[in-house]
């Protein structure tokens, strides 16, 4: 017995000096990166304990931990939106010094990424995470159904044009709907799956993806949280209103409050031709193409101009942390240009312009030109520490207008703005 | 010192504190300091989040934000339209099954206990496999409303017209059987030499019903019913894993706003007083209600 609790206790303190906690969401690039971790525990000796969380309660479950200044994670993985309040609230560790004393440098790289998920204030060069996961929202579709010569001659004799990759919304808009309630195989199919997911993010991220396409921008460029004629620009309006139209005319019953589970879900089961979602995703559709499945993949069609809603997510240290020296190891093994590449091949989406910029990487997958191609042209949410209060009136009256189908998007976006000019008032913005 | 002497010392008084000290410390601790901080709070513009800064006392500033806020009634609205319509749902279905349970036939311990199995569930679990039951495609509640007439394909969750009797139809699927049991422990209460007087009387069954029956089991629905009012006020996990409030905020209750700008926008103080707003809300109308229950009971 007295050995069994010495033993124990043995354990316990060894597994405290040398190992640390990694918390992300549970998704597929969350167990590629288990996998790759092996590697630095058999190079270091340094245990890494996983903690992934599941989406809908990620930010919940994370923020909370953050604001309560918990010790449980040595390493977040936190979404791109967080690093204003891991910055300004003191969550994260700011890493220059570190990284000029380990020769890590950010011009290694991809620019985008380095702006969306290290920097705060944006576009400084104060770097608050390693960028560790690229994604961005993006589409995938049944090409198997596309290649199919009588529905094919069907779409051209409608509209005029072949069934492929759409070259805008518009085009988008006429091939989800021409799928909608057709019998493929013997069974009813629809449109697309789309984003409308009202608890998290969901119908926010979906809608953007319009929104930036048809060029809104957040705010006057030349006058900070000056929103009035950019969020609810004309442009912005009639996104709004598209979007709308999309999950009226092509969303498959029951999809009102659907996000990458559910979308993921009415693809896989063969309900629809299209389904909006992140890269993360990409691997796993595509490997498990099966049944005469074939999937394609597309980035973000463009309408006034070429735009993707990004997601993604840096490697922070949590300031909070008692093994920090060992949580900034992690980080330098991460940053090394092999284990990028072992990450890209592992499922990951490396942001190393090694890994990126090499000949062979957009040939290397399927969707791997998609995601070099939305990478260069992704806009982000807001990233203030308030994003929490900025998002949540966004889903409320996007939800309102696209599902509910209560008011008009003009309407849904000035009380956007309303809500947004009290929130940056209270944090003295305005 | 033995024990026996030890205690003998103590005073009744002593020992009753000694009893009731743990629960009291509890109550303090648990319920009546966190209301006193929340109440504190509510003068402040205090946010959780916000590590550093200190919270300012801004009066009524945050009661006057809240009662003038349009959303917050648009809320209160909903709030009170999924009270209105479960509590008489619950209250009507409840005593319409006591009333059938109270009658001795084969079979009827096992079509009770089969009756109360929904109330034994989780509410959040409750909340998922419906959204399962309600999915358009392949759920089947949409298939039994088609079965008995045709409506074509409807979403019971994503309409805003349907979704608030989606939450309502959940929750008295849920929780009728909770006011039946009530409602059946009243009516077994009720002397059977009542009915034989009113047989030699030559009353009829539905005389009987409302100078016997009903009186004497009106006290037992009243307690039900402010049971499952207050319940259903702060109704959350069922609606959250259902609907999101959705769509839109065509079934977000005022507990899940309150949720929502308490820990996800983590406005602390402008929360604290929309949460003492509904505590006061609750407060008032359960006494208000139970004089009114009291004095049925007197009659």
């Amino acid at each position: 017995m007295i050995l069994l609790f010495v033993s124990l206790f043995t354990f316990s303190a060894n597994s405290n000096a040398k190992s640390i906690t990694l918390g992300w969401a549970a998704w597929d690039p969350a167990n590629a990166l288990q996998e790759l971790t092996k590697e630095f525990t058999a190079e270091t000796g340094i245990d890494v304990n996983f903690e992934f969380v599941p989406w809908p309660n990620f930010a919940d479950r994370m923020l909370n931990e953050l604001n309560n200044k918990g010790k449980t994670f040595d390493l977040l993985i936190g979404d791109s939106q967080w690093i204003g309040a891991g910055a300004v609230y003191g969550h994260y560790v700011k890493l220059n010094d570190f990284f000029d004393k380990e020769g890590i440098s950010m011009n290694d790289f991809s620019p985008a990424t380095v702006y969306a998920y290290s920097t705060w204030p944006k576009g400084s060069e104060n770097y608050y995470a390693l960028p560790a996961m690229g994604d961005a929202l993006a589409w995938a579709y049944r090409k198997d159904w596309f290649d199919r010569p009588e529905l094919n001659s069907e779409f051209k004799k409608k509209h005029g044009y072949d069934l492929g990759v759409p070259a805008n919304w518009n085009q988008l808009h006429d091939m989800c709907s021409f799928f909608q309630g057709r019998e493929i195989d013997g069974q009813k199919r629809y449109g697309a799956a789309i984003n409308t997911e009202r608890g998290s993010e969901g119908i926010t991220m979906g809608v953007t993806a319009a929104m930036y396409a048809w060029g809104m921008e957040y705010e006057n460029p030349n006058k900070p949280y000056d929103m009035e004629g950019f969020f609810n620009s004309p442009q912005a309006v009639e996104a709004v209103e598209f979007y709308r139209k999309l999950y009226e005319d092509c969303a498959p019953p029951g999809h009102s409050d659907a996000y990458m589970v559910a979308n993921l879900d009415a693809y896989k089961s063969g309900q629809v031709a299209f389904q909006m979602n992140w890269y993360a995703f990409w691997p796993g559709v595509s490997k498990e193409d099966s049944d005469g499945r074939v999937s394609g993949f597309f980035a973000n069609p463009k309408q006034n101009v070429a735009a993707a809603t990004l997601g993604g997510q840096g490697i922070s240290v949590v300031k909070y942390s008692d093994k920090q020296d060992l949580a900034l190891e992690y980080i330098k093994w991460f940053a090394r240009p092999d284990i990028q590449q072992k990450w890209w091949d592992l499922g990951g989406y490396s942001c190393h312009n090694d890994v990126l910029n090499s000949p062979s990487f957009p040939t290397s997958t399927v969707y791997a030109q998609g995601f070099l191609d939305s990478m260069g042209i992704v806009k982000d949410f807001w990233q203030e520490p308030t994003f929490v209060e900025l998002m949540l009136p966004m889903q409320e009256a996007i939800h309102d207008y696209v599902v509910n189908g209560k008011g008009t998007a003009k309407g849904a976006l000035d009380k956007i703005i309303e809500e947004w000019v009290e929130v940056f008032e209270a944090d003295g913005k305005l | 010192m033995s024990v026996k002497k030890k205690f003998k010392g103590l005073s009744d008084k002593a020992v009753a504190w000694l009893f009731i000290g743990p629960s009291v410390f509890l109550l303090l601790a648990i319920n009546i300091y966190p209301l006193i901080y929340a109440i504190r709070m509510s003068f402040t513009n205090f946010y959780a989040n916000k590590i550093g800064r200190e919270p300012q006392f801004v009066g009524l500033k945050n009661y006057i934000k809240v009662l003038n806020k349009e959303a917050i009634w648009e809320k209160m609205q909903v709030t009170a339209n999924f009270m209105f319509w479960t509590l008489l749902l619950q209250a009507v279905i409840g005593l319409g099954l006591a009333l059938l349970l109270n009658r001795k036939f084969k079979g009827n311990e096992l079509l009770t206990t089969l009756i109360v199995l929904p109330m034994m569930l989780s509410p959040a679990v409750v909340g998922v496999f419906w959204t399962y039951l309600y999915n358009p495609q392949v759920g089947l509640f949409n298939y039994v409303i088609n079965f008995f007439h045709d409506f074509g394909s409807f979403d019971m969750i994503g309409s805003s017209v349907l979704a608030p009797w989606s939450i309502v139809i959940v929750d008295t699927w849920m929780w009728t059987p909770f006011t039946m049991l009530i409602c059946l422990a009243g009516l077994r209460s009720v002397p059977n030499y009542l009915y034989e007087a009113a047989e030699v009387d030559r009353a009829s069954k539905w005389q009987q019903f409302i100078y016997i029956t009903l009186p004497s089991v009106l006290p037992f629905l009243l307690l039900a019913l402010l049971f499952r009012g207050i319940e259903n006020f702060k109704m959350f996990d069922m609606v959250v894993e259902l609907t999101s409030g959705g769509p839109g905020s065509a079934t977000e209750l005022a507990s899940i706003n309150l949720k929502r700008e308490a820990f996800e926008k983590w406005k602390t103080g402008y929360s604290s007083a929309f949460a003492v707003i509904l505590f006061v809300t609750i407060f008032g109308f359960g006494n208000v209600y139970v004089k009114v229950m009291n004095k049925i009971k007197e009659r």
